[in-house]
């Protein structure tokens, strides 16, 4: 198992000031929505994906607009990486009229087809097949679009799992599957129940499914891995399987402080923040750093923005709990 | 006697039949180390130690599977869900296995299947579901739906004991919200017996679980209105107590079922059905039923709300079975 780095992929990252911001973008957004939940504005739970900022965005960056994406319920990275409105992302946490699923759906079902984001699920492993399903779609329809699903690395315990990674090699359908090994579960350490040590990245060969595992805290070597995997997919040269390493600096919810983690490892991960590194790194290499920093107060601006636009937002009329039942909304079971 | 809460009668249940008896074990996601994501398992693993209290992959089927298989050969699996919404996982082993193992070959499946069921926690579409319906449909299968810490103890202690397949939903917005005296001497809930919550003499209300609270709340409005209200609570769904319900509706001659689960093909129609073809001399109006929507649970509060049959919607449903 090798840990991907950009040069060796021999990758050029096209846009690195964007690829800054689009994590910045990311670390902000969930930054306010926590102050948020904790003002009760954002009602049940919340996961976050903060310290993970570096996977969605290397990963969307390497991806067409009108490729498909399926995220998770820690996935308000995913959606804002393929570009989703951050006012309608907030309004959705919000559970307003306006959010992305009217406000039936939370912070765990984020969705906006106009992205290509085909949802997150919350019942763990369920969307690989799906993924495989939508996958299989592009090639009957004899498009180039490639399919990306990302999952955690507990997903990989669960059949649905298995199943997809045999089927996507059968069918050898355009699809690079994205673990975020973030080496926790919920409260258990995905070392302690799973058989071998990489949790995707081991499975894949029994699959023969390549697989690459990857530093993923490094938003280039991220890019640099996902690049030629996506660019295999689209040229009909079928699936790959991707482990990026990482770490979220929450606890899994909003209950929980993470006391289960070993004292340190929160500090050690923390210094190898993804955003933080990769600014010194532009700094360094002497990247456009006043565009960089225009990107950052725009970022600003616009979770602002949604924060103000999702607070004044209409609540959903509970008439509308009985719509969208069915895809013809005419079609009304009982009410 | 000692109040507590809810959430602490379930582990009350546990824990004192695993002191009791060594083949009962806990396995899930997250039970041990943590004590279980709601942390209805805390101090377990401390106490009984790893081999009883078992952390498991994220593997539902795995988990209820190799659950069964250890119950036939005489342990006894506590299988926690982490939310029932993902029992859905292992709904092949849960209906096609531990349901018929028994009818099939004779082989007693002695395991019981736990988790938090129900809506009123903004959990989403994934996480407010009341599944009960989906298992109450299965033969083979016992289905239990505590409403009061009581309740909740002394059901755990009997599907412990029991020798077949038990699904347990406990309701997690009852967990911290509900508190009251459970006595500290060993004592069970039969399986299979209702229980009357509040006896009246006009109307019958016939439901269980988080619903028996709201029930209670309406049927004291109702009282200030000169309506007296029996609340029967089910508290097991499968299978159901036909004689407790059809008692109570001889003798109010009205009957009101309330569930929080979706209206159509549950157990509000299996009750009611009940009634209407063994009560039916003794109706003076129709069976009337308020339950949640055809909807999957919205996650906005106005729009969970509008889901949730409450005090309210029950008061109301009540009024106008009262004038019928
Ligand atoms: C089928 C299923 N089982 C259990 C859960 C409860 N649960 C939610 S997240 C989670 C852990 C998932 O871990 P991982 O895949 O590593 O994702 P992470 O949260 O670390 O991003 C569990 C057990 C669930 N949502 N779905
Ligand atoms: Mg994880």
């Amino acid at each position: 198992m090798t840990v991907e780095t950009p040069e060796r992929a021999g990758i050029n990252v096209p846009d690195r000031e964007g690829l800054y911001a689009s994590m910045f973008r990311m670390r902000r957004f969930e930054e306010r929505a926590y102050e948020l939940f904790l003002q009760n504005h954002i009602h049940g739970t919340m996961h976050l994906g903060l310290g993970q900022e570096a996977v969605a965005a290397g990963v969307a960056a390497a991806l067409r607009p009108d490729d498909y994406s399926l995220g998770t319920y820690r996935g308000h990275n995913h959606i804002i990486a393929r570009g989703a409105p951050l006012d309608r992302v907030m309004a959705e946490l919000f559970g307003r009229a306006t959010g992305l699923c009217k406000g039936k759906g939370g912070s765990m079902h984020l969705t906006s087809v106009d992205h290509g984001a085909y949802g997150s699920y919350a019942i763990v492993g369920a969307h690989l097949p799906i993924a495989c399903g939508i996958a299989w779609s592009s090639k009957v329809r004899g498009t180039d679009q490639v399919t990306v699903c990302f999952f955690g690395d507990g997903a990989t315990n669960i059949g649905a799992f298995h199943e997809a990674l045999n089927l996507a090699v059968v069918w050898r359908l355009p699809v690079v599957f994205v673990c975020e090994n973030n080496l926790y579960m919920e409260f258990t350490p995905i070392g302690s129940v799973t058989a071998v040590v990489h949790p995707a990245g081991d499975r894949a060969p029994a699959y023969s499914l390549p697989s690459v595992v990857v530093d993923g805290n490094d938003v280039e070597a991220v890019y640099g891995a996902t690049a030629p995997a996506v660019a295999a997919a689209r040229a009909g040269e079928g699936p790959a399987l991707l482990e990026m390493l990482t770490y979220r600096y929450s606890g899994h919810s909003r209950t929980d402080p993470g006391a289960y983690r070993p004292a340190g490892e929160l500090d050690q991960w923390k210094e190898r923040d993804p955003i933080a590194a990769f600014r010194r790194r532009l700094t360094e290499t002497r990247a456009d750093m006043d565009r960089l920093e225009r990107m950052e107060a725009d970022v600003e601006r616009e979770v602002a923005e949604a924060v103000e636009s999702s607070l004044n937002a209409p609540q959903p009329d509970p008439d509308d709990l009985l719509t969208d039942v069915f895809a013809s909304n005419e079609t009304r079971w009982r009410t | 006697m000692p109040e507590v809460t809810y959430l602490e009668a379930v582990r009350d249940g546990m824990r004192e039949e695993m002191r009791r008896d060594e083949s009962v074990y806990i396995l899930g996601e997250d039970v041990g180390v943590y004590g279980g994501a709601f942390k209805v398992t805390a101090g377990f693993q401390e106490e009984f130690g790893e081999s009883r209290v078992i952390d498991t992959p994220l593997s539902e089927s795995a988990i209820v599977g190799a659950a069964i298989g250890s119950a036939l050969l005489g342990q006894r699996p506590i299988a926690e869900m982490q939310f029932a919404d993902f029992i859905a996982c292992a709904f092949d082993q849960i209906v096609n296995m531990a349901a018929k193992l028994h009818y099939r070959n004779g082989m007693a499946v002695p395991m019981v299947i736990r988790g938090p069921s129900g809506a009123g926690t903004h959990g989403g579409p994934f996480h407010s579901q009341s599944p009960e319906g989906w298992f109450a449909h299965t033969p083979g299968l016992k289905v239990v739906v505590p409403s009061t810490p009581y309740d909740a103890k002394g059901l755990m202690k009997a599907a412990v004991r029991d020798d077949d397949p038990v699904i347990y939903f406990e309701h997690k917005f009852l967990y911290r919200r509900i508190k009251s005296e459970v006595p500290e001497e060993d004592y069970t809930v039969p399986i299979g017996k209702a229980d009357v919550k509040r006896s009246g003499e006009d109307m019958s209300i016939l439901t269980y679980g988080a619903m028996v609270h709201q029930s209670l709340t309406a049927a004291e409005q109702l009282a200030g209105e000169g309506v007296d209200m029996e609340v029967v609570d089910l508290r097991t769904i499968l299978p159901l107590d036909r004689t407790a319900i059809l008692d109570s509706v001889k003798k109010t001659g009205k009957a009101l079922v309330v569930t929080e689960d979706t209206l159509s093909y549950g157990v509000g129609a299996e009750v009611a059905a009940i009634i209407s073809q063994d009560a039916f001399e003794y109706l003076d109006g129709p069976v009337t039923r308020v339950a949640a929507p055809d909807t999957p649970v919205p996650y906005a509060p106005p729009l969970e709300d509008a889901f949730l049959p409450n005090a309210e919607k029950i008061a109301a449903a009540a009024r106008q079975l009262a004038a019928y």
